[in-house]
């Protein structure tokens, strides 16, 4: 059986392979496309941001208004991405540890937010929110602010980001099966014991890629967050909206400098994500 | 298997309170409105306009992202080349880059006095930036990963062995892309496409930089809603935002149909 396989391996393989002009037209236009279309975007970022040399830059993000965009970006961040990491470890566990009603449903609910125009995702909480949303005439009675305010820029981008983490652990965790935690468990481990020692350091990469992914969308989200903030200078903006004032004033320094914080965070992800493949393509 | 009893209960309320209570508002909200109301808002005609150009833009832009991205999926998946690796990890910068800097950084190449747009506009006459075009252009941008990661997974499994069939039964090799292949791949196109589709109606940041925004000519949907919601106008910002998921919607519907009629003639279910 062996040997018929290989005899014909050689005539097989050329079957499977295009003329050779057809590939360097094909691997041409590949590469061109990637090249002008999401190469040079890239390039030209980091080209503007420092085309007036380093002191500019330096100079752009130090401006107060752009320092308070970065305070409020991470602030958003922080209040953000361990509320979603938890979420999605429990929601991983409960749908691909159980079987219950309803579990197909769940997990297309959980995907919900990713089928919603980050606009329509502001829009919803000005509603609620909002001077004449539900629940409007109760907080401004309370004087409370959450529309043009901080908690409703943390509010708009919980819900933008929501499904990234239960995403990369969900399909992981169902692949891994529970043979694992069973034998732990059988062994007298507790619960949080099985999980931190056995579930953990089995899904930690794509835990800390969900988790990446999470937070380069929170500090970049712009659709929703534009919706609810307002655009106060040095209170509501957050780097992307900073980027989008500075740009429409046609300070290109300031504008590209912010943009290329942003920029190095998405090619941070892009390497992590590298990474994570070449791990699980060697385990 | 302990925990079902905490994972469950927190990913429900979590649940509840961050998604589905937000998004009921839309349903209570276009509930208040009347039918004559909601009628007079949608049939404006700057409204209806921006309507055209979302769906036209973003239709234009799948079709092209799905062309593209089937060759790069291809060259991905078939060929090797050394820098492989590289490019491939660079398809899902889309995906990563903040639409805010995709937007500033896509009208500043294809403005007129931009490297890409001086170029176009010297040899070719064509204004990119500020016209619709400038649209697609952005809606390409956000689309092609959503087609080549779509495709490249299945023609990883694609079952070589048809084509070798194929081949020593005397196909030639475009007969054979044709008529095994292409079928074959082309349920998860229409899929990767329809995502793109999708992504591109609703997509706000990278847009608004290039578009101009010129009412009846380069004005998103997305933009109209935000101008609403400026105007304290919450009923019209509703009524545009539930019309827009509505046609997206069974838009998609459509596309599913097509694809299990795709399915269907390629003998997969």
């Amino acid at each position: 059986m062996h040997t018929l396989v290989d005899a014909h391996g050689q005539a097989s393989r050329s079957a499977l392979n295009d003329p050779k002009w057809v590939r360097v037209t094909l691997t041409s236009i590949a590469v061109a496309f990637i090249l002008l279309f999401l190469c040079a975007p890239l390039v030209l970022v980091l080209y503007q941001a420092f085309s007036k040399g380093l002191d500019a830059y330096i100079h752009a993000l130090s401006d107060p208004d752009a320092l308070a965009s970065v305070r409020l970006t991470l602030l958003v961040a922080v209040a953000t991405v361990p509320l979603n990491t938890v979420f999605g470890i429990a929601a991983a566990w409960a749908i691909t540890r159980f079987d219950f009603r309803g579990k197909s449903l769940l997990t297309t609910l959980i995907d919900l937010p990713f089928s919603v125009s980050p606009v329509i995702s502001g829009l919803i909480f000005v509603l609620m929110f909002g001077a004449q949303g539900w629940f409007g005439e109760w907080l401004s009675a309370h004087d409370i602010k959450v529309i043009f305010a901080t908690p409703g820029i943390i509010l708009a981008t919980i819900f933008i980001t929501f499904p990234f983490v239960a995403r990369e652990l969900i399909p992981l965790m169902q692949e891994m099966g529970f043979e694992e935690e069973e034998a732990a468990l059988s062994l007298g481990a507790s619960g949080w014991k099985t999980f931190f020692l056995v579930t953990l350091p089995n899904i930690k990469w794509a835990l800390l890629y969900g988790v990446l992914l999470c937070n380069a969308r929170a500090m970049g989200e712009f659709g929703a967050v534009s919706v609810v903030s307002g655009h106060i200078r040095g209170l509501t903006n957050t780097l992307p909206l900073h980027i989008e004032v500075s740009y429409n004033e046609y300070d290109v320094i300031g504008a590209f400098s912010s943009a290329s914080i942003l920029a190095a965070l998405a090619i941070v992800t892009l390497i992590l994500k590298s990474f994570l493949e070449w791990k699980q393509g060697k385990g | 298997m302990p925990g079902f009893k905490p994972a469950l209960s927190f990913t429900l309320i979590y649940l509840v309170l961050i998604v589905l209570i937000p998004l009921s508002t839309l349903v209570f909200k276009s509930l208040q409105l009347n039918f004559d109301d909601y009628l007079a808002i949608i049939t404006n005609q700057r409204i209806i306009a921006s309507f055209r150009v979302s769906f036209l833009t973003s239709f234009i832009a799948s079709i092209v992202a799905g062309i593209f991205g089937f060759i790069i999926a291809w060259v991905l998946v078939r060929y090797s080349f050394s820098g492989k690796r590289l490019l491939d990890a660079v398809i899902d910068l889309p995906f990563a880059l903040p639409t805010a800097v995709a937007g500033v950084v896509l009208a500043t190449i294809y403005q007129p006095s931009g490297f890409l747009g001086r170029w176009l506009m010297d040899n070719f006459g064509i204004k990119v930036a500020y016209t619709p075009l400038g649209i697609v252009v952005a809606l390409i941008f956000i689309g092609i990963p959503f087609v080549v990661r779509t495709v490249e997974p299945v023609l990883q499994e694609f079952d070589t062995t048809m084509e070798e069939a194929a081949s020593s039964l005397g196909a030639s090799r475009l007969v054979t892309f044709n008529k095994v292949i292409f079928p074959n791949i082309f349920p998860a196109l229409l899929t990767g496409i329809s995502l793109a589709f999708a992504r591109g109606v609703g997509e706000y940041g990278s847009v608004i930089f290039i578009a101009g925004n010129l009412p009846y000519i380069s004005e998103i949907v997305p933009l109209l809603i935000i101008t609403k919601l400026e105007q304290y106008d919450y009923a019209g910002a509703t009524a545009i935002a539930l019309t827009m998921l509505v046609i997206s919607f069974v838009l998609l519907l459509l596309i599913n149909l097509l694809q299990l009629w795709a399915r269907r003639r390629s003998g997969q279910n």
